[in-house]
């Protein structure tokens, strides 16, 4: 799905990690942790091409990320789903119109069946219609897994999508991620929450990538 | 929702700069139909001088009174041997009055004032030997001279060409002008919209779709505007004085039959100026977006 080979990124102070080769398979699941300022924000970029490596190759898909078109980034990220902890919602459009949006804005069919169903399961039907400032923290995580999800994608990423939730809402959302990787979606969250990843390894296989000393290591599951 | 109608959507419909664009449009709308008017009535004007002056001539008759007469019958005996001249009339003292009634006002006691005689002459088509025909005259009526309008005429028409032209610059400098403000107003929105081209990015959204929802809005608004100012500006010349009248020197500004379709075709190029500046400007911000 992604697959980094001997990846450095450097914003010009020194690279934050040098010599990343990590593959991301196909309906693995994936923690990425590591203290505040070590990099996660970055490599999550990394994988969905809005930073290009400083040294070495990243391939999205199949795709070498250095020889990709902006339309053929553009395509790929089709099949990327994103939910990042600002969430990042177009505030002048409804929930449902922010969760379509994956299909709308490229010119695929929404069905009004399945925008229903998704926002039942992730519990906001009763929102459709609301505007994403009148939504508390816990919905606009869960509206933007919502839309990260409803074009169905091969890989989803998340940056600290639990970092402004109460642990009750982070195990629900965490949850429904558990449950769409269980239907063959790859994985990745970026979190410094071990609690979190915990929960999570006590429902699911999931391998820990950490983050230290300009690094990127594989935690194992032994966590 | 189709994707037309989130293209729509995408973009907040707040923003100065798109009323900008509105306002903008129909104030250089407005000046486009003057500059237009300005130019087709220039050329208009230069080809009646040129026609109403192309194939006349006139000869004027500075002789003593006791030789007018007689001068004035070989003058005429010569135009009428002469091949190139289809008329030859010698004007009436009513006529000669007439013309100088506007510069030197009426009851002109012509009797008193020692006038040249003048003969109205209508060439052909081909028209004479100028050349010869002047030496033929000034050898048999010495006091003749043939004028063919050619100093009257050249300055009308180099004039009117001149006004034409800055008739023309102003037009481009208007379309630039417009050009300028569009693209100026579509890096205002796509810099004030940053957000929604992020977001839209992260959705796997495409240059071409992102870039659409912004150029459509601003070639809409400037069509509308422009559409609003041609059609302020086709009323005003409207109101002008009409030309049958002569009552003003702004008589012969203005629109005639097919000229009509100038100020109608503004706003349709307005929107091809508008479509093009704006998508120009928004593909250029794109590709700083990643």
């Amino acid at each position: 799905m992604i697959a980094f080979q001997d990846v450095a990124h450097d914003y010009g102070g020194g690279p934050l990690f040098r010599d990343a080769t990590i593959t991301l398979e196909k309906g693995s699941f994936h923690f990425l942790t590591g203290p505040s300022g070590a990099g996660k924000s970055t490599f999550l970029k990394l994988c969905y091409g809005e930073l290009r490596p400083t040294s070495g190759s990243v391939a999205l898909l199949g795709q070498d990320m250095n020889t990709m078109s902006r339309d053929d980034l553009a395509r790929t990220r089709q099949r990327i789903g994103i939910v990042h902890q600002d969430c990042q919602f177009l505030d002048h459009l409804t929930v449902e119109q922010n969760v379509a949006l994956p299909l709308s804005a490229t010119g695929r069919t929404v069905s009004q069946d399945n925008l229903a169903d998704l926002l039942g399961w992730v519990g906001l039907a009763g929102q459709a219609r609301a505007l994403p400032p009148t939504l508390s923290g816990g919905e606009r995580q869960r509206t933007a897994l919502a839309r990260a999800i409803i074009a169905s994608p091969e890989v989803l990423l998340a940056d600290e999508p639990t970092g402004n939730l109460d642990w009750d809402m982070s195990q629900r959302l965490v949850s429904l991620m558990v449950e769409l990787n269980r239907m063959g979606t790859a994985v990745l969250i970026a979190t410094h929450d071990m609690n979190l990843i915990r929960f999570v390894k006590t429902q699911v296989s999931a391998r820990v990538l950490r983050i230290a000393r300009g690094e990127v290591q594989t935690a194992g599951a032994d966590l | 929702m189709n994707r037309y109608q989130i293209s729509r959507l995408v973009v907040p419909r707040s923003g100065r700069g798109v009323w900008l664009v509105g306002l903008s449009a129909a104030a250089m709308a407005f000046l486009a139909v003057f500059a237009l008017a300005l130019s087709v009535s220039a050329a208009r004007l230069a080809q009646n001088w040129q026609a109403a002056l192309s194939q006349t001539a006139t000869v004027r008759i500075s002789a003593p009174p006791e030789e007018m007469v007689e001068q004035t019958a070989i003058v005429l005996e010569v135009l009428r041997t002469t091949p190139g001249i289809a008329d030859a009339r010698e004007m009436t003292d009513d006529e000669q009055a007439g013309l100088l009634e506007a510069w030197l006002g009426p009851d002109l006691p012509l009797d008193a004032l020692p006038l040249p005689r003048l003969i109205d002459v209508t060439e052909t088509p081909g028209g004479p030997d100028r050349q010869g025909l002047r030496l033929r005259l000034s050898a048999e009526a010495p006091g003749a001279v043939y004028d063919d309008h050619t100093r009257w005429r050249r300055p009308l028409a180099e004039g009117a060409a001149r006004l034409r032209q800055l008739a023309n610059l102003s037009l481009v400098l208007i379309g630039s002008v417009m050009a300028a403000i569009v693209m100026l107003a579509s890096s205002a929105s796509l810099a004030s919209n940053a957000q929604v081209i992020r977001v839209l990015r992260l959705v796997g959204a495409q240059d071409r779709f992102i870039a659409q929802a912004f150029v459509r809005r601003m070639t809409l608004r400037a069509t509308l505007g422009a559409a609003a100012g041609a059609a302020l500006g086709a009323i005003a010349m409207l109101l002008l004085p009409d030309p049958a009248t002569g009552s003003s020197v702004l008589s012969g500004l203005g629109f005639q039959g097919i000229g009509w379709l100038l100020p109608v075709s503004l706003p349709v190029v307005t929107a091809i100026l508008a479509w093009a500046s704006a998508k120009a400007t928004a593909f250029g911000v794109l590709k700083g977006v990643t």
